[in-house]
């Protein structure tokens, strides 16, 4: 009976992966009395937010059997473009919807050469990747742009809080909510389940699969979009360089919560703990006074680990 | 002439479980004879072959004698080695390197340094392919080459191997006539080589223009061999289909009325050709012919999965226009594709999603899914069609071929169809839920569906419809009914003989 419990428990990744949060941040209090604090989890929280919005949209493209490696440029194009629009003069808000709207852009390409002309998405996003930042270059000649005297309600979607809640921290929440449920119950998102599953029987079933791409892509772009402008808001200043290796960051992610590479796999959930996992282990690196440099390789390992955990589970089945 | 057999097979068997593929079969192939085994599918044609080129293993009792000795293949590199060369249907061939390289793959000459020598490569390359009066050069790269000279190529990578005895398996299925006559000719060069060949062929026609020796298999049994002068296309055909066919079928409509479904003048270049048909309400219509003749391809045009040139399509007497497969299935036709795992099922997802999957918008209000109706529906056509399931949550791959199929079912049923098309209904699933697929198809035609099954197996075909169209080539040559639905009838029409 414990035994069929446990090969249950053992078969819920989403679990499996909470369950080493927990043991992990235990041991962590422990060793350093600072880590459980409100401060230092508050500022986690706030760190992961952009990232975790972003892994939301990589985990439907990896459902849908694609990914997309053009995130991290998207995101630093909508908050150069956003602040630069209102350094022009711009109304903050019309501002911010242009560089939404030019996230949605750089999707619908995406999308339009993946879905329809048939394109690899990695060669496809690989070159958004590049388009992308390379605008965002030439759009600030590689300086940054700070904002001067934007409004409030601006301001404190990536700065203020409610409740001692960062604004950030509930959007991400509320998206990821939202955005779970979505990919549970509702028919557009699981068509991407029958895409990603097998395109050929999606197709013989009536599933328009171009289509679903599109739409995929242009959501994983928005979602990146709209990480760059609370990147810009929380900063005050927009960069260029904002994002850079994020698009790795989130795929790992989301790999680590159970979203499979061969698509047709993956929950929010656990893509969102996956970038929780990630995040408190480099939170650990700095509190225990490890080095950065090392950051990357414990991601590394831990990518490695846990999807070979994973892996080792379901074989012996 | 002096006749050395090169090759003699003894009471041959071999059983795979639940069923006897071959049983005592025995065969004699002389050095310089071109010997044609036919047979229907599943008569054990290519369970010998796989045998006598080492990919299987025969059951203990038989004996195998090559050039005098008994010999026993492993591998297929073993019987390979021995002089054993087996062209396959599907070629192949690497198609991003030259065809020297293909020939000598892994066998290329190489210098000191091992590096390979091209110039040697190259040279031995262009013996073997003098022997077949081709342009072909050594260093062309395979996938420019046309599909008669990637055979080509093929037949000289057996031929490099010194082997002693060639299996051609159904050579000329992607050829056009002037190819085929080409590969005959290659075939008469083999011959004078002192080579064996054994020719696995569907089209009568060809084994009088290459064969000396014909053997014919049915069920697993070697039915005859004979000289194939001393033979004509009926006796070839009477041995290979007399079997009596079983009663094992559902008994056959009375209730067919008006028609649902009619096809006119139906034309795609290359692919099919003035296809006429209909299909009346109630009524199970076979579709027949052989591999490449052209039927599931006209399914798939007709529910707007591939495009068509020109012709018209009526259901219920509108004409219809259909654009893309989604529109078909809105009008309620459904097809039932032949490759269930890659084309037909999502394994990973569970027995509920699949069940769903061509009509969410049935489950689905304001964009939600209301998973308790999906359940329900899903639970209907579980207990419907007595899939048998733990849990209607339980993926699929974890299912057996013949439940997979029953959800595949369930899947089309699911959009209340008017019209249905399977193709190869019952391919891989065993013989009891062979049965129970007959019965569900024929349930389903009585309460009044038009269903349309395309099936390479005859006795599936004749056991099953109310009435045949034979397909040849692109081209329907013919339509039997009632007592009209022999096996040598459709086989004449299919083989066009």
């Amino acid at each position: 009976m414990t035994n069929n419990l446990f090969e249950k428990f053992k078969n819920i990744r989403e679990l499996s992966i909470l369950v080493i949060i927990i043991i992990f941040s235990f041991i962590l209090r422990f060793l350093t009395p600072y880590f459980l604090t409100y401060n230092n989890l508050k500022t986690v929280a706030i760190g992961l937010s952009a990232d975790g919005i972003i892994a939301i949209g990589m985990t439907i493209a990896l459902i849908s059997g694609g990914f997309d490696l053009s995130v991290g440029s998207v995101m630093a194009l909508s908050g150069v473009t956003t602040a630069t629009l209102y350094a022009g003069g711009f109304n903050i808000w019309l501002a911010v919807l242009i560089g939404l709207l030019i996230s949605a852009l750089c999707g619908l390409v995406n999308g339009y050469f993946i879905g329809k002309v048939g394109l690899n998405p990695f060669i496809t996003t690989l070159g958004m990747m590049g388009i992308a930042r390379g605008v965002a270059y030439i759009i600030t000649e590689g300086a940054y742009i700070s904002l001067y005297d934007v409004s409030n309600i601006f301001s404190s979607l990536g700065g203020g809080d409610i409740f001692s809640i960062p604004y950030i921290v509930l959007i991400f929440i509320m998206i990821a909510c939202f955005a779970d449920f979505s990919l549970r119950k509702s028919s557009p998102l699981r068509k991407v389940f029958y895409t990603g599953s097998n395109e050929e029987a999606a197709i013989l079933s009536g599933i328009n699969t171009q289509k679903v791409k599109l739409y995929v892509f242009v959501l994983t772009a928005i979602l990146a979009g709209i990480a760059g402008i609370l990147t810009l808001s929380r900063f005050q200043v927009a960069t260029p360089t904002a994002g850079t290796g994020a698009e790795l960051r989130v795929i790992s992610a989301a790999v680590i919560g159970g979203a499979s590479l061969k698509g047709g796999e993956g929950t929010i959930f656990g893509a969102v703990l996956g970038v929780i996992l990630l995040n408190i282990i480099n939170n650990a690196l700095i509190l225990l006074n490890v080095s950065v440099y090392s950051q990357e390789l414990v991601n590394g390992v831990v990518l490695i680990s846990a999807v070979t955990l994973d892996y080792l589970s379901h074989k012996s089945k | 002439m002096e006749e050395k057999n090169i090759l003699k097979v003894e009471n041959i068997s071999k059983t795979f479980p639940g069923t006897k593929a071959l049983k005592d079969v025995s065969l004699e192939l002389a050095e310089g004879e071109v010997h044609a085994i036919i047979g229907e599918n599943g008569a054990g044609k290519s369970t010998l072959m796989n045998i006598l080129s080492g990919v299987l293993q025969a059951d203990y009792g038989g004996k195998i004698f090559f050039d005098g000795k008994e010999i026993k293949f492993n591998s297929p590199r073993e019987a390979q080695e021995k002089g054993i060369g087996f062209v396959h249907q599907e070629l192949s061939l690497c198609p991003h390197i030259s065809v020297a390289e293909n020939i000598y793959m892994g066998r290329t000459p190489k210098n000191k340094l091992g590096i390979i020598n091209f110039k040697k490569l190259y040279q031995k390359t262009s013996e073997i392919l003098d022997l077949f009066d081709s342009d072909i050069e050594a260093d062309a790269i395979v996938r420019n080459l046309n599909v008669a000279d990637r055979q080509i190529v093929e037949i000289g990578k057996a031929l490099s191997l010194n082997c002693k005895v060639l299996i051609l398996d159904e050579p000329t299925s992607s050829l056009n006539n002037v190819e085929s006559e080409n590969l005959f000719k290659i075939i008469k060069n083999i011959k004078q080589k002192n080579i064996g060949v054994l020719y696995i062929s569907h089209r009568l026609k060809e084994i009088y223009k290459v064969c000396d020796r014909v053997t014919i298999l049915r069920d697993g049994i070697r039915i005859d061999s004979l000289d194939v002068e001393k033979t004509n296309p009926e006796i070839l055909i009477e041995k290979m289909v007399g079997r009596s066919i079983s009663n094992f079928y559902p008994e056959k409509s009375k209730l067919i009325k008006d028609v649902i479904m009619s096809v006119n003048k139906l034309n795609k270049k290359g692919v099919f050709k003035d296809i006429n048909f209909y299909l009346k309400k109630g009524e199970i219509l076979g579709f027949s012919g052989l591999m490449g003749a052209g039927r599931t391809e006209v399914a798939r045009a007709i529910c707007g999965i591939d495009t068509f040139d020109e012709g018209e399509v009526f259901i219920e007497g509108k004409r219809v226009k259909i654009n893309d497969y989604n529109s078909a299935i809105k009008l309620g036709l459904g097809y039932i594709t032949e490759d269930r795992k890659n084309q037909g099922l999502f394994l990973k997802m569970s027995v509920r999603e699949n069940i769903s999957a061509a009509s969410l918008e049935k489950v689905t209000r304001n964009m939600l899914i209301r998973k308790s109706t999906e359940y329900v529906n899903g639970k209907k056509f579980i207990k419907k069609l007595n899939i048998k399931v733990s849990d209607i949550e339980q993926k699929m791959n974890s299912l057996s071929g013949g439940n997979q199929q029953k959800v595949l079912f369930a899947k089309w049923l699911n959009i209340d169809p008017k019209i249905i098309i399977m193709d190869e209904p019952t391919r891989g699933i065993d013989v009891g839920a062979k049965a129970e697929m007959h019965r569900m198809i024929r349930e389903l035609a009585e309460s009044g569906i038009g269903v349309i099954v395309i099936s390479s197996e005859l006795p599936e075909i004749i056991g099953m419809s109310d009435r045949v169209i034979v397909m040849h080539e692109g081209k329907i040559t013919g339509e039997v009914s009632n007592s009209d639905i022999t096996e040598k009838n459709i086989m004449m029409l299919a083989s066009k003989k």
